[in-house]
């Protein structure tokens, strides 16, 4: 089966600082991929970097074979750290800005999912609180058809219903045949549906492994893996 | 279906002793189609492909069986279900006896201790 995505010995340094270290990760299709580290690991880095917001030091990066550029960003769907949506905007605003963007937007499913959360799409998002805001946000990541889905950090800051809400919602949407990376820190809260794991520690990749295989291995769970293997 | 996990134990293993039994139980009956992986997965909130891996183990297992066409459905072999009821049924006990056995019963006032407490149902 063709690599969905590919990082061939990839650095990146800030002036001196070196914050990827010789990057080596296959993601193969029809996966949900945990990116597992602490605060200031590089994990939004490396994200940035495989959606062509950042150029590498050194180092390659394929999406189906092909260096990541206008093509891969078509079909890989990003939902970033922080919103890059005007809140001055209603969510039907949002909608239009979508499909216009993007041709493997689907707005009849975004329309269905934000039903379902009994939503006012005349409402501006700065109206919102910021639970709502991040489900509309995952909703229009989730609505794409891409190949590869990449959430920064979805769970941050929201309570847990709604983080349960958010799981659902990537494990409802995400396409047969696509990948998802899910980068976080509040591990015990995704790790169910993990399909493998990548841990990465001060720049570098320290493990990639099968859940599963991870936890009969360990006899414990990812979350105290993590903790004992990264303690302060 | 509605499966509460323990995160310390491969989640593949957790669905095959959890569908194991709903078989056993008679929740699922013998020969009934089972939903597609993917309804299975979203019903119980997990990845389709652990999902899978359960599958192929059951399948493993003699205790679900696939047609080429119309998907999986569960085993028509009674005995079959019996048995793996039976070995259940020993393992529960074998806990109960081995708790008990922690805080100072021997076998037989294990045995006399369930009678008592269950003797007037």
């Amino acid at each position: 089966m063709m690599k969905l995505l590919e990082c061939i010995n990839i650095n990146k340094s800030f002036g001196n600082k070196k914050v990827l270290k010789d990057i080596n990760l296959i993601i193969p299709r029809g996966k949900i991929i945990g990116l597992l580290g602490k605060n200031g690991t590089g994990k939004s880095t490396l994200i940035k970097l495989i959606n062509d917001l950042l150029t590498p030091t050194s180092g390659k990066i394929l999406v189906n074979g092909k260096e990541v550029g206008v093509e891969s960003k078509k079909i890989i769907s990003y939902l970033p750290e922080r919103t890059y949506l005007d809140k001055s905007m209603t969510v039907d605003q949002v909608i239009e800005y979508f499909e216009d963007f993007y041709d493997n937007f689907d707005s009849k499913k975004a329309r269905k999912l934000l039903r379902d959360l009994d939503l006012d799409t005349t409402q501006k998002l700065s109206k919102m609180s910021k639970g709502m805001q991040e489900k509309v946000q995952l909703v229009l990541v989730m609505s794409r058809k891409a190949d590869l889905y990449i959430l920064d950090e979805p769970l941050g800051g929201v309570d847990p219903a709604t983080r349960d809400y958010i799981l659902d919602t990537i494990l409802t949407n995400f396409n047969e045949g696509a990948s998802v990376i899910i980068s976080t820190h509040l591990i015990s809260d995704v790790e169910r549906i993990l399909d493998e794991v990548i841990f990465i520690d001060k720049g570098k990749i320290i493990l990639q492994s099968d859940s599963d295989e991870l936890r009969r291995k360990e006899n414990s769970s990812i979350d105290e893996i993590f903790r004992r293997m990264f303690k302060c | 279906m509605m499966f509460e996990f323990d995160n310390n134990i491969p989640i593949y293993l957790q669905l095959v002793e959890q569908l194991k039994i709903y078989i056993i139980s008679g929740k699922i009956n013998p020969g009934e189609r089972l939903p597609s992986v993917r309804d299975l997965a979203l019903q119980t909130k997990v990845n389709p492909n652990t999902m899978q891996k359960a599958l192929v183990e059951l399948e493993e297992l003699k205790l679900v069986y696939t047609e080429r066409t119309n998907g999986r459905f569960v085993t028509n072999d009674q005995k079959l279900i019996e048995k793996y009821k039976k070995e259940y049924a020993d393992e529960l006990s074998k806990k109960y006896f081995a708790s008990m056995e922690s805080i100072g019963f021997n076998i037989n006032e294990s045995i006399k201790y369930l009678k008592s407490i269950g003797g007037d149902k």
